[in-house]
């Protein structure tokens, strides 16, 4: 027992306790939570920081609101709905159609087809606060539903591959791809089921793949291999992780990304206690990496030269990666 | 920096926490085992007298300065009768006093002491006494006595010393055959060698006493011979020279008195009794910390009523649930529903015991699921729900008690001790976990909860522990030391190990 936790020492792996105490509590003031927990007001400050992000539709704040819903909607196809203030991915519900007979039947992703009042019931379960971190009320966000780059066709199954980022002091320290998978009906969480896939940081290729505490190289649903793919707009996804923190002034962040056929990469939102999962998803730990960081950390370099360092101090080549069991 | 300020800080409390606990145990003799027991003596003085035609008052010796014992209580048991305790030159004085009465009467004093070594209590510094008037030919006799022995000895102990060897010795010096033959009693004995030590110019005194040991029923008081050597008063054995107090001696009274002077009455009897007892050593230390006006005591949770100790007796222990709490998280990394949650129902558990604790907070969290989960689909808005889910625990409460009652089954009654609000909480948040994270995970954190609560009782529920906490309450300290200490645990959670054993092996 106590040589596996020398070994995870050796191997640097950030455990809770570290990852809180160290990181979360001394580098993320609390005052600035609310930036990144609120997500329409994430939303606004990436809008104000020239960041892309999905187009609000509209904010449902109040039971008397929740009737508008099919008014904001009217002219959408498909959209997604979120609570501002949710947690962990939950309470996110993604519409993807409508029913051919009637506008009024929503068509979820997972194919379920949800009647007005079901998603009336849903937004205004969000609007008490069901979802939200603290149980306060809060509100719905509608907005645009991505449609993921075709890159991506194959290795997910339903919902929105997306791409975490995690941003130690304003440079981008580990990538994954998060696929979403059956089990985890369509959400890329990875604690519901959807498969991690590491990024090599220097050149955006993805590596392998953890579905739960498994290592995989290929999707579980697809088949499809998963390692080895060039994740497009790399650079530009780096550059937007990394201004994530001059946006947020959280020094220990995770920026989560989509990739849309359109629009290219959008930030979704930011995270201020990102899970640790993804040091499976890279086998690689996070505290050698912070340290090679903390090391060279210039205080007033720009996003392109953290962008810079990190790729070329962090990229899969010049890393020494654990061998995999 | 802020680690050397955590450290600082815990230090600082532990060590406050330990200081006082070892005072308490080890200054004050405060027991560190439940039902620990110290051996008490109770000597009981009869005195029986049948009562003249007038007012009668009873004068009793009893000790003050008693080296290597402490009193207890004391009591006076008489009917009819006026009591005061008065100080006199001798020591102390319980007086008994009537207007007038027949029969023959029968007055008791009663004192329970026990034995601790620490207790000193030196008297004060007496003046050299006069020399005594003698008649002659005993004036020559001890005068060639005391020149003598002044010859062999050099200091007050050894004179002392000397003085008895002679006077023990089976072939005595005729000065001292003459001068002791009217000595008849052990005590005209001592009261003849005081004599010949104040005429030495040494303070000297006879004290009186009782040899304690269990089951006696009539003791008589054993002389002995005290000498002031300047510092200190030295006992020594009159019969031997050998200097010290016998074991389990209890000094009664000192002077040349006599144990009882009763005016007003006739055929006087006093008898001493010993017994042996055993008192629960909490309340010798309690009462010996009162003597010693110890602020410890004053403010301690034993100077509260008996109801209001009871509850203390319980809350004291949920800190231990608080550490127990911050170890099954921070260090072993189980995941379980609500912070304190699990530590509630430990306190539940109490009543019920583990097995039906356990038996009924399962039943009554699948229950309340079950329900929560109709409600759902009534499409509720939050607080209201949660309002009628708390409302069905209340009712399933009720049920499962009643149900058990008609079954004979008596601990199901106990169900109604468990905190109702926080088994609603957590039907809520397990069946918002069962949708959002499947059925999987609200088990896996439910039954959670419910290791963290057994163990928690578990912990709680250990006697030792509650004497322990409840007794020395600063001991809470070092739990929060230790608890701070755990808040700056920075190393892998054992349910780590597991999650990342995949990163580990080079």
């Amino acid at each position: 027992m106590f040589s596996i936790a020398q070994q995870l020492r050796d191997a640097g792996v950030l455990g809770l306790n570290q990852r809180n105490s160290e990181y979360i509590m001394q580098l993320n003031p609390r005052k600035f939570y609310p930036r990144v927990d609120d997500k329409l007001r994430t939303k606004k400050l990436a809008l104000e920081a020239g960041m892309a992000v999905p187009e609000l539709y509209g904010v449902i704040s109040s039971q008397a609101e929740v009737r508008k819903l099919s008014e904001i909607v009217a002219s959408r196809e498909s959209f997604v709905i979120k609570p501002a203030r949710g947690s962990g991915g939950n309470g996110i519900t993604v519409i993807a159609g409508r029913s051919k007979r009637s506008r009024s039947y929503y068509r979820t992703i997972s194919g379920i087809f949800l009647s007005e009042p079901e998603l009336q019931h849903h937004i205004s379960n969000v609007v008490s606060g069901q979802y939200s971190l603290s149980g306060k009320p809060d509100c719905a966000i509608i907005e645009y539903c991505v449609t993921f780059d075709p890159l991506f066709s194959e290795v997910s199954y339903l919902g929105v591959p997306d791409i975490r980022v995690i941003v130690y002091r304003g440079y981008p320290v580990m990538g994954m791809v998060r696929l979403p998978t059956r089990v985890s009906d369509g959400k890329a969480n990875l604690h519901k089921g959807a498969v991690g896939v590491g990024i090599d940081i220097g050149s955006g290729e993805t590596l392998l793949g953890v579905c739960g505490n498994a290592v995989v190289d290929d999707h579980p649903d697809t088949g499809a291999l998963i390692s080895g793919l060039r994740i497009p707009h790399w650079a530009f996804i780096l550059h937007s992780a990394a201004k994530g923190y001059d946006v947020t002034g959280l020094g220990y962040l995770g920026v989560d990304i989509v990739i849309d056929r359109k629009h290219g990469p959008l930030i979704l939102e930011m995270n201020a206690r990102p899970g640790l999962n993804i040091q499976i998803a890279n086998c690689c730990g996070l505290s050698r990496r912070i340290r090679q960081i903390d090391e060279h950390y210039e205080p007033r370099a720009d996003v392109a030269r953290r962008v810079e360092f990190a790729r070329r101090e962090l990229a899969a080549d010049k890393q020494v990666n654990l061998p995999l069991r | 920096m802020t680690k050397r300020y955590v450290y600082l800080l815990a230090g600082f409390l532990a060590a406050a926490g330990l200081a006082l606990f070892v005072y308490k145990w080890h200054g004050l003799g405060f027991p560190l085992a439940a039902g620990q027991e110290t051996p008490v003596w109770t000597i009981e003085t009869t005195i029986k007298f049948d009562p003249g035609p007038g007012s009668i008052k009873a004068s009793l010796q009893i000790p003050t300065l008693t080296p290597g014992f402490e009193m207890l209580r004391e009591y006076n048991v008489s009917k009819g009768y006026g009591f005061s305790l008065n100080y006199v030159s001798g020591g102390r004085e319980a007086q008994w006093a009537v207007r007038r009465t027949d029969g023959p009467q029968t007055i008791y004093y009663r004192r329970i002491v026990y034995a601790d070594s620490s207790s000193e209590q030196s008297d004060t510094t007496p003046p050299f006494p006069p020399p005594p008037v003698i008649e002659e030919p005993f004036q020559t006799a001890v005068d060639v006595i005391v020149t003598e022995v002044r010859e062999h000895s050099a200091d007050t102990a050894s004179f002392t010393s000397e003085l008895l060897r002679r006077v023990n010795d089976s072939s005595p010096d005729p000065n001292i055959e003459l001068l002791f033959s009217g000595a008849e009693t052990s005590a005209e004995f001592v009261q003849s060698l005081t004599t010949i030590l104040a005429f030495a110019r040494i303070p000297a005194r006879m004290i009186r006493g009782i040899v304690l040991q269990d089951q006696q029923r009539r003791v008589e008081p054993l002389p002995w011979l005290e000498v002031h050597d300047g510092d200190r008063w030295l006992y020594f054995n009159p019969n031997t020279g050998e200097q010290g107090l016998p074991d389990h001696y209890l000094i009664w009274w000192r002077g040349n008195e006599s144990l009882i002077r009763v005016t007003g009455g006739s055929n006087v009897d006093v008898n001493f009794a010993v017994q042996k007892n055993f008192v629960d050593s909490l309340s010798i230390a309690e009462q010996r910390a009162e003597q010693e006006h110890s602020m410890v005591v004053e403010f301690s949770l034993a100077s509260l009523p008996i109801q209001i100790q009871a509850v203390y007796a319980v809350l004291l222990m949920v800190p231990i649930g608080a550490l127990i709490m911050v170890l099954m998280r921070n260090v072993v990394g189980i995941d379980a529903f609500g912070t304190f949650m699990p530590v509630l129902i430990a306190l539940s558990f109490r009543e019920t015991q583990l097995l039906w604790g356990a038996i009924l907070f399962t039943l009554l969290v699948t229950m309340g699921l079950s329900i929560r989960f109709l409600l759902e689909r009534l499409r509720l808005l939050l607080v209201p729900r949660l309002g009628a889910v708390l409302i069905v625990v209340v009712l399933l409460m009720m049920v499962v008690s009643v149900v058990s009652h008609k079954l004979g089954m008596e601990t199901g009654l106990s169900v109604a001790l468990f905190p109702m609000v926080i088994i609603a909480m957590t039907i809520e948040r397990m069946s918002i976990v069962w949708e959002e994270r499947g059925a999987g995970d609200a088990m896996r954190a439910g039954a959670g909860s419910l290791l963290l609560a057994v163990v928690a009782y578990l912990a709680m529920g250990m006697r030792w522990l509650e004497h322990l906490i409840f007794t020395f309450p600063e001991l809470l300290l070092i739990v929060l030391a230790m608890v701070i200490l755990l808040g700056r645990y920075l190393g892998y959670r054992l349910t780590e190990l597991a999650r990342f054993k995949a990163l580990a092996g080079r």
